[in-house]
């Protein structure tokens, strides 16, 4: 993984000190509150429903185990005790006082993190796929471009007061595990005949209230030119992105109106309008960092584990667990470990401080030292032997964390919602509970197979509800919780934006809607045949005449 | 408005010319750059120095002709979140303009160091702050890891320092 | 019968721990709805507007607004969900916010 330089060092520990001396001020009374509001959301504080929530960045949502000690540090000692991960690979505290945020961020600096960026109107922190380093189907590891892109975007002068706020994906596999099509600029890393690597660079995709799939601006951007290449793309955005209206200001709508031929001949323009700095530097710089993410030193390793077989064959439970949580590594006789953060009942993305020193203890002794968030809220052991894979799942086990069921109806994502979020329109957490304890039959679950249930607390879409094979919007209708279904939607590379049913239901009975819409599926379905396929296959009409053909 | 230049408060030697004002009698003028564009055949000739007051929305590629003319392009943030003047700043100093960049309108202390980087020179600003909270937030970083940046308060650039000698810029357009 | 008296309350965050807070008829925060002052008529409301822009130019508190509430039997309730939520703390977590350390008042559970 990568670490910090000297630069990185002082860099972070001086806009640390920059944000104290801003919070003494706004105590004190020389910024006022719409003062201080961009550039406290520019170190991710924001003040929520309760209280301020501070985001940190988690860079392309990789952690070493001293780093996720830390956060559970702060969960403990500035919290009440847990922090939630979010659908951007970061975490979030809902209880911060703005008079120990200075404090918060020195800790963070500490081991390497910040809060740079994680809100207003700026490049946020850069996402990626969560098995990045790890994956069989892998071209290439992301993750170097990912550090490229946060040092290049963090305190950038000429972008850091964009119309809205501005978010980047990559990847480098062919099955996008990152979402890359609704992001701001998605990239996705693949080889030329002569076998070069570039970028495909897809810009103006997007959630929240108006939902769209991103279109290719370049098919093969060589990976040198990146740099001056999104410098281009972002220059263009900054000035002619609309900044009369916050709900039309995302690029996406820029690309939309003008039309994707006209966005492309402006960067084209931008791009060619002025010399670039020599890209040296920048090859120099990623070849750099790459050094740190080359691969741990993977033992040689039959693929065959018999000591992972017999634990599978003597308990039922680690074997139903291992069918579900654990996924391919690209190295014989390892595996990717899915620990699911959606015991069901329980809070998805929310994670105790003591958990959290679980998980950094396992990433320690079992994987490499690294651990990862992903998009999904769930945490990843990316580096395990299969051998120790039984005593890695007993430890989660003893803390709660060992919930079989990543990938399946219970592994929900949810937004915060109205429990805490000022700007929901209903509560997304209780539905999900509700959801995920219907479905927690293990037998049952296991039966519906691959599902990605996602839940918004309103439009903005945090919880990415409109790619959710079942979307879930809640919103308020005359004063009453309301929540509106979509079937259809995907994140994949075969990225959909779902459709809305029909009509909205009341909160106590998303459930039971819930097992009307799996029901049909599990009617419906031919042999071998996912929901999204199905649903693809038959269309909408069935679901809806289970749904509203009855009442 | 004080306007703070190379860390003091100085005073504005410009007239800024509405636009039925007559430039006769002018040292230095600035006028809008609808009348810029309007009246350039008058304003070519005028014998003493010329600057220009941009709106955030105008294309600088519209401006291109008449910049080795000016001596002082002035850009408006009307509101301290609106960053195009930023961009406008950035390309007008890719395209080589050298002289007096001015910002004006709401502007803090702690944008000031931004403004610097992507090539301002002067600053219209609010009287509510003391000189030296001005002085101190433009250089509250000391380190900035875009390259090609104005580092007029000394900022360091992380990416040339540590690639030692590789930091000159390309004579050619890419060829893209 | 109860008597139900339908005005709106005076909320904020305290600026230095963002705790949520309530305007009373003292002209203080206090952490639960129940001291706060229900403003029934437009001059009262205009007070309570005055008396916490006030505040925040005192740096006492920030992001304040008004919101609709109803006295029943001498309790003030918050009339939307959203409110009740910023009330009594995430539904979901009864063992936090004020639900939990005795600042709830008197309608201390999100539905009845």
């Amino acid at each position: 993984m990568y670490r910090y330089d000297e630069f990185d060092h002082q860099f972070v520990r001086e806009r640390t000190a920059q944000f104290r001396d801003q919070a003494d001020r706004r105590m004190a009374g020389t910024l006022s509150e719409d003062e201080f509001r961009p550039l406290r959301l520019m170190n991710g504080l924001y003040l929520q429903l309760h209280a301020y929530m501070l985001r940190v960045a988690i860079p392309y949502g990789t952690l070493s185990s001293r780093q996720m000690r830390q956060l559970g540090m702060i969960a403990d000692r500035y919290d009440k005790g847990y922090g939630h991960f979010t659908t951007r690979q970061n975490i979030q505290y809902n209880w911060i006082k703005l008079e120990d945020a200075a404090d918060i961020l020195q800790a963070l600096a500490d081991v390497e993190m910040h809060a740079i960026q994680t809100s207003g109107n700026c490049i946020r922190n850069v996402t990626t796929d969560h098995w990045a380093g790890a994956a069989a189907d892998e071209i290439t590891d992301p993750r170097p471009v990912g550090e490229l892109i946060r040092q290049w975007s963090s305190l950038h002068p000429e972008f850091s007061f964009l119309p809205r706020k501005f978010k980047i994906a990559i990847t480098g596999a062919p099955h996008d595990r990152a979402a890359v099509k609704v992001h701001d600029i998605g990239m996705r890393l693949h080889r030329n005949d002569r076998g070069e690597a570039g970028w495909e660079v897809m810009v103006g995709g997007g959630q929240g209230r108006t939902p769209m799939i991103a279109v290719t601006v370049r098919d093969f951007l060589p990976e040198k030119e990146l740099i001056p290449y999104l410098e281009a793309i972002m220059r263009v955005y900054n000035l002619y992105g609309r900044r009369d209206n916050k709900y039309k200001a995302r690029i996406k709508i820029l690309v939309h109106e003008i039309g994707a031929e006209k966005f492309r001949s402006e960067v084209e323009a931008e791009y060619a309008r002025h010399p670039h700095q020599q890209t040296q530097v920048e090859q120099r710089e990623l070849a750099r960092i790459s050094a740190y993410f080359a691969d741990p030193k993977f033992e040689k390793l039959s693929r065959f584990a018999p000591a992972f077989e017999d634990a599978k064959r003597s308990n039922p439970q680690f074997a139903r667990w291992a069918k579900n949580n654990l996924a391919t590594h690209k190295t014989d006789g390892y595996a990717i470990v899915n620990i699911s953060l959606k015991a069901p009942g329980e809070i998805p993305g929310d994670a105790t401080g003591e958990q959290m020193r679980v998980m950094a203890d396992l990433a320690e002794r079992y994987s490499h030292d690294e651990l990862r968030v992903s998009h999904a809220q769930n945490i990843v052991l990316p580096h395990v032997r299969l051998n120790d894979v039984f005593a890695v799942w007993q430890k989660l086990a003893e803390h709660g964390l060992a919930a079989a069921n990543y990938g399946l109806a219970g592994d929900i994502i949810a937004c915060p919602g109205l429990d805490y979020c000022s700007l929901a329109t209903a509560r997304s957490i209780p539905i999900a509970q509700a959801i995920s304890r219907r479905f927690a039959d293990f037998d049952r679950e296991q039966n519906i197979g691959n599902i990605k249930i996602n839940i918004s607390g309103c439009i903005n879409a945090c919880g990415h509800h409109h790619v959710g094979h079942i979307g879930i919007l809640g919103l308020d209708k005359a004063g009453e919780e309301y929540y509106q279904i979509t079937l259809g939607g995907s994140s994949s590379e075969n990225a959909a934006i779902g459709t809305i049913l029909g009509p909205g239901f009341a909160f106590e009975d998303v459930p039971d809607v819930i097992e009307k819409i799996l029901n049909t599926y599990l009617a419906q379905r031919a042999d071998g045949e996912e929901f999204l396929a199905t649903y693809r296959r038959i269309g909408a009409k069935p679901f809806k005449e289970a749904l509203y053909a009855a009442a | 408005m004080p306007l703070l230049k190379n860390n003091a408060f100085v005073t504005d030697d410009w007239v800024h010319l509405a636009d039925e004002e007559s430039v006769a009698d002018q040292q230095r003028v600035t006028v809008s750059v609808e009348r810029l564009v309007r009246e350039w055949d008058d304003l070519v000739n005028f014998p003493g120095l010329l600057g220009v007051r941009l709106s955030n929305t105008s294309k600088e590629h519209d401006l291109s002709p008449f910049v080795p003319q000016l001596a002082l392009i002035v850009l408006p943030f009307p509101a301290f979140a609106d960053g195009r003047s930023y961009s406008i700043a950035r390309q007008l100093r890719l395209d080589g303009y050298q002289s007096e960049l001015r910002a004006t309108g709401n502007i803090l202390p702690d944008q000031l160091q931004f403004m610097l980087q992507v090539g301002f020179d002067a600053f219209e600003v609010t009287d509510r702050f003391p000189l030296d909270a001005w002085t101190k937030a433009a250089r509250q970083m000391s380190l900035a890891y875009q390259r090609g940046l104005f580092r007029k308060a000394g900022e360091r650039e992380v990416w040339s320092e540590r690639h030692q000698g590789f930091t000159a810029w390309e004579e050619q357009p890419h060829a893209g | 019968m109860s008597e139900v008296e339908k005005g709106q309350v005076m909320t904020a965050n305290r600026l230095r721990d963002g705790e949520v807070v309530f305007l009373t008829r003292a002209g203080v925060w206090s952490e639960k709805i129940d001291d706060a002052v229900l403003a029934l008529e437009p001059q009262a409301k205009a007070a309570l507007e005055t008396r916490a822009a006030d505040d925040v130019r005192n740096t006492l508190v920030t992001g304040h607004y008004l919101f609709d509430a109803e006295r029943i039997n001498g309790r003030i309730r918050a009339s939307h969900f959203r409110e009740r939520v910023r009330t009594l703390g995430p539904s979901v977590r009864p063992d936090l916010g004020k639900q939990a350390n005795g600042n709830a008042g008197g309608f201390p559970v999100f539905k009845d």
